[in-house]
């Protein structure tokens, strides 16, 4: 009987036992050679490299505290407020959890817009990059979504009737609105059906999807290297021993290390300082609360639904504002399709429609919070 | 020709004489116009109940007081409203257009009743059931038996037409049902209804009664709590008194007027040595410590041996009541700073965002005890306030602790945090030392 032969085992010269043993196995030196090639380019405006890997680190945050929350979390109308009770006041360092979980998605939030306005106004969203934009737009409709649907989990007041304003809202959605308000809501109006189906996609469906168009994020930066500005890139060009780069690991990484660290102690003096309010159990039979606002993310398409009168002309004025948000939220997810070549005139045009955007964005939030009653 | 004809007919013969010298064109536009501001009192008015058109009210709106009745007047009146008219009352013809005609002796007219009149001729409807039950069937029918018994009956049957009747707290041709807050009998109306007469003192000279109710009333917890927090169950004069059988309670039965509402005190207070003792003084029960219609808002100061105790009043220095006064107002004052003391520290332990919500709920707790401690007051038994003060410091004792428990934790929260800082930046310190290693290490290769 002929013997097979054995498979020869490659041999690695590596210093370090455990990357020897695990190069011997995997190739790992093979695995993260490309890490090792990877580059990012040094220049003034380098420092915003750092917003879409903070944005990461935060979610990672998230993940960790969201499964140690999970450990005592009870996602029904009868348990849930009490559940966070104890976790904010019987648990061991709950209140740490629980703290740094809310802080960390309100920083993720907007770290992750910071990330996509820096984008846009380095212009790295244009080709090859189109799907790289893609994929960030839609996750940060996915953040906005684990922030919606995270609000309601305690279930107290301010976040029982901010939910029920919201889902109303998406009610107002022609065609769809009903029936998307009823699957949201798991009925006609916002009960424990609609907590436990906010918990599901908190903790299962928004997660799963976000993990995923994470790593397809990442691996079309890596693919597609990263974005130099347009004015420092014709400097290069015309002058390319002027070009400087570090190597991502472990230089850049080391940088991206020290932000995270600077976030920890943020995140941490937040927490400490400014724990997360729990507020009053929330009742569906009393009148809603004076001030009912959404979070601040919201702030600026709820103050300008509040603002635009209730007819205008013959069409319903909810209707439109919701239709101009969804219009021009379209819009920004096609900009790549629609900016055309990345050193053309609609540039200057998207450039000022991202400004106007930004404090269209800014001051209509600072005014929902001057305008609602405290 | 009487004086309302002349005054009618003079008004028609210049509305005529105007009609005939218009134009046609500023006749069209005045039409037009007169129609445009009338069609929104018209569909307005559709709303309304339908009043019937009298003569009466033509010509008594062109009066002035007390014979004018308006139109506005009339048509709020509960008795227009449910198609009465004001033959229902005075008799005589209100279809009939000319005066002579409406006030005809042959049409049974009966003119202005006299005062001492009213209350009988109001009685002819409001006594009798069967005629009420099919305008309102839950409205009594007593009245004019109670209002004879009233000392403002009384006093009618004896002639004194000054004394209150129907008309004078119920107002006449506007009178508005009690549920509407513009009527003169509506609880927040009721003691300025009687005030009018009974505050002033000119008026009430011949009965030689005091003239400062309503300004004590004013003053009064229940005042507050019937007009500033708008709590239309709490008592007015007609509460206390009765309304159509008004009458002072009498000492002896003071207590059952109050304990209709105030149940507990009343409970306690029978079983109370001061039962027998006030019945004995002749002072009457509550309004002994509380006063009747000046009753302030009580406070743990009217109970002991202080300047605003009213236990003094009757028991000197080292008598038994003297000591147990003491003894229970020690205990409410104990209780009660337990209570700011527990609030002081949960206050600070939530503005420093302590989650202190079970403590507050407990806190609560401790406040029902005291608010039980001083409804026990009332048995005047030292003993059985303790009793209820005790319950009550067991929990303040318990959520000051809680709220100390907080502050402490706040502390070592902040500690943590300072540590934590210290090894973040032990760490930022250290990688930054790292990569200007690594950053000259390249450069040096590099070069």
């Amino acid at each position: 009987m002929a013997s097979v032969p054995e498979a020869t085992p490659p041999t690695s010269t590596h210093s370090n036992r455990l990357v020897r043993w695990l190069d011997e196995r995997f190739g790992w030196e093979q695995l993260v050679a490309p890490l090792r090639h990877k580059t990012v380019p040094v220049h003034k405006l380098s420092y915003w490299y750092f917003l879409g890997g903070m944005t990461l680190f935060l979610f990672m945050i998230q993940v960790l505290t969201g499964i140690l929350l999970l450990l005592y979390y009870r996602p029904s109308a009868n348990e849930a407020f009490e559940s966070v009770q104890y976790i904010m006041t019987q648990v061991q360092f709950g209140w740490l959890v629980r703290s740094i979980h809310s802080w960390s998605a309100n920083l993720m939030i907007f770290t992750a817009f910071a990330h996509m306005f820096s984008v846009l106004f380095l212009r790295a969203y244009t080709k090859p990059r189109e799907l790289t934009w893609l994929t960030g737009m839609v996750l940060l409709f996915l953040a906005l979504g684990f922030g919606f649907s995270g609000y309601l989990l305690p279930w107290n007041t301010l976040a029982f009737f901010a939910t029920k304003v919201g889902t109303e809202i998406t009610g107002q959605v022609p065609l769809i609105g009903k029936p998307l308000l009823i699957f949201l809501r798991g009925g006609e109006e916002v009960t424990g059906a609609t907590l436990t189906r906010f918990f599901g996609f908190h903790v299962a469906l928004l997660p799963g999807i976000t993990t995923l168009l994470i790593a397809t994020h990442i691996l079309l930066i890596q693919r597609l290297g990263m974005s130099v500005p347009p004015g420092q890139e014709a400097a290069w060009k015309a002058l390319p021993p002027n070009k400087r780069e570090m190597p991502f690991f472990p230089n850049f990484f080391a940088h991206e290390l020290m932000a995270w660290y600077v976030a920890l102690g943020v995140l941490g003096a937040l927490a400490a300082l400014y724990p997360w309010e729990l507020g009053s159990k929330a009742d569906p039979f009393v009148a809603a609360p004076a001030g009912i606002r959404p979070e601040w993310y919201f702030m600026f398409m709820f103050q300008t639904l509040k603002l635009i009168p209730a007819k205008v002309g013959p069409v319903d004025g909810e209707l439109l504002g919701i239709m101009g948000f969804g219009l021009a939220g379209l819009v920004w997810v096609l900009l790549p399709f629609l900016g055309g070549d990345r050193y053309g005139r609609r540039q200057v045009f998207i450039r000022g429609l991202g400004v106007f955007a930004l404090a269209y964005i800014v001051c209509m939030t600072a005014y929902g919070y001057m305008a609602v009653p405290k | 020709m009487t004086k309302a004809d002349a005054m009618r007919r003079e008004i028609t013969t210049e509305t005529h004489r105007g009609t005939l010298s218009l134009e046609p064109l500023c006749l069209y536009v005045s039409v037009v116009a007169l129609a445009c501001l009338l069609l929104p009192a018209c569909l307005f008015a559709q709303a309304q109940p339908q009043i019937a058109k009298s003569s009466c009210v033509e010509c008594h709106s062109a009066f002035p007081e007390p014979t004018g009745v308006t139109e506005a007047q009339w048509a709020a009146d509960i008795h227009a409203q449910k198609g009465l008219t004001c033959a229902s009352c005075h008799g005589g013809d209100p279809s009939e257009p000319s005066p002579e005609g409406a006030m005809s002796k042959k049409a049974g007219f009966r003119g202005k009743p006299k005062r001492n009149e009213i209350p009988a001729m109001c009685a002819k409807c409001h006594a009798d059931g069967a005629y009420m039950r099919q305008y309102n069937p839950s409205l009594r029918t007593d009245q004019f038996a109670q209002y004879q018994t009233s000392v403002h009956g009384k006093r009618l049957a004896h002639g004194d037409t000054k004394v209150a009747v129907c008309i004078d707290c119920h107002s006449v041709h506007g009178i508005r049902p009690s549920r509407e807050p513009r009527s003169t009998v509506n609880p927040l109306n009721v003691a300025n209804t009687c005030s009018r007469c009974h505050s002033d003192a000119a008026y009430m000279k011949d009965y030689k009664i005091k003239t400062d109710q309503f300004a004590g009333y004013s003053a009064s917890v229940h005042h507050e709590a019937m007009v500033v927090r708008g709590d239309l169950s709490a008592p007015t004069c007609t509460t206390c008194h009765g309304n159509h059988g008004a009458a002072p309670p009498g000492v002896a039965s003071v207590e059952n007027v109050c304990s209709t509402c105030h149940v507990f005190q009343a409970q306690l207070f029978d079983i109370s040595p001061h039962k027998a003792a006030f019945a004995a003084m002749g002072t009457g029960s509550c309004i002994t410590c509380h006063s009747n219609h000046r009753i302030v808002h009580p406070t743990d100061a009217m109970v002991g041996t202080g300047n605003e105790a009213v236990c003094t009043n009757c028991h000197a220095t080292a008598d038994p009541g003297f000591v147990a006064a003491g003894q229970i107002h020690d205990d409410l004052s104990k209780l009660d700073e337990s209570l700011k003391r527990s609030d002081e520290v949960l206050d600070k332990a939530e503005r420093s965002g302590m989650e202190v919500s079970q403590a507050r709920i407990d806190e609560a707790q401790g406040r029902d005890s005291l608010i039980k401690a001083r409804v026990t007051v009332h048995s005047f038994q030292p003993g059985k306030v303790e009793q209820d003060t005790q319950a009550g410091m067991k929990i303040a004792d318990k959520t000051y602790k809680a709220g100390l428990q907080a502050l402490a934790e706040r502390d070592y929260r902040r500690k943590g945090l300072g540590l934590t800082l210290i090894t973040i930046v032990a760490v930022l310190i250290g990688l930054w030392m790292y990569i200007r290693q690594i950053e000259s290490r390249n450069q040096s290769g590099g070069s």
